[in-house]
């Protein structure tokens, strides 16, 4: 699923734009905590959010993720998107909930597993 | 990659939730620079990051230093925050000291140093109460 699809599913705002909107995601991560994120290791992930602070850009960058979904429509501060621009991250703001968000994703055929759990 | 040892150091500053993770971020471009496999690179930024961020957290801040060889990367992060009374209890996924406000922040939920110790091949925490608290991880490149 590509992350231009992910941000049609969601009916997603794009934030920040990396140039990455082809690539190609093949697993989800939905948590507010990150260190539950960085437990799990996955490739081509997209994560979801509602935790809204650099640290979230940060965890996405040690793990190699290219898109983060901020769910619940979060407002963005500059740092954030900042940073994200400076990581080349796409960002996506969705007005939906965090588990309505996953379920979407999971039904369009967002299906796969991490590499490691 | 040649066979010198490359040295780099970075000040961690205490509080700081904007700064944090600022080392980790720029010793993973040094390694991507170095076209270490990105699986290893990973490893290494994951369990270098929870240690900065714990650090940041509990340790007031402090030094990380990296030694990187063709064969390992090394990542001794040194605090002189209150140390840690039980690394035992602490190793535990869990358990955690971290107040509220960590915690609102996504870490603090006892997962820093399982997850370093999952990811690093050789992890040594030399502690003192009321002195503080040196992190040594060792990550295998090959």
């Amino acid at each position: 699923m590509k992350i231009r699809d992910i941000a049609r599913i969601l009916d997603a705002e794009i934030v920040v734009d990396a140039g990455n909107l082809d690539l190609d995601v093949n697993c989800a991560c939905g948590s507010d905590l990150m260190s539950d994120v960085m437990a799990y290791v996955k490739e081509n992930v997209v994560l979801l959010t509602g935790l809204v602070n650099p640290q979230v850009v940060r965890t996405a960058e040690m793990m190699d993720i290219k898109v983060v979904v901020f769910v619940r429509g979060k407002n963005l501060n500059q740092t954030i998107t900042d940073l994200a621009k400076d990581k080349g991250i796409t960002i996506l703001t969705t007005k939906h909930p965090m588990f309505i968000a996953c379920g979407k994703l999971y039904s369009a055929g967002l299906t796969g597993r991490g590499v490691w759990d | 990659m040649s066979d010198s040892i490359i040295n780099l150091s970075y000040n961690i500053p205490a509080n700081d939730f904007t700064f944090a993770g600022e080392a980790s971020s720029n010793v993973k471009k040094m390694l991507s620079q170095l076209g270490i496999n990105p699986m290893v690179i990973k490893r290494a930024a994951i369990a270098m990051y929870e240690a900065e961020i714990n650090a940041v957290i509990h340790g007031g801040g402090g030094i990380a230093d990296i030694q990187i060889s063709p064969e390992k990367i090394f990542i001794c992060i040194k605090d002189e925050g209150p140390g840690i009374p039980d690394v035992e209890v602490a190793m535990q996924e869990g358990y955690s000291t971290a107040p509220e406000y960590i915690r609102e922040m996504g870490f603090g939920a006892g997962m820093g140093l399982p997850n370093i110790k999952r990811y690093a091949d050789e992890l040594q925490i030399d502690t003192e109460v009321g002195k503080g608290t040196t992190v040594k991880i060792t990550i295998n490149i090959n």
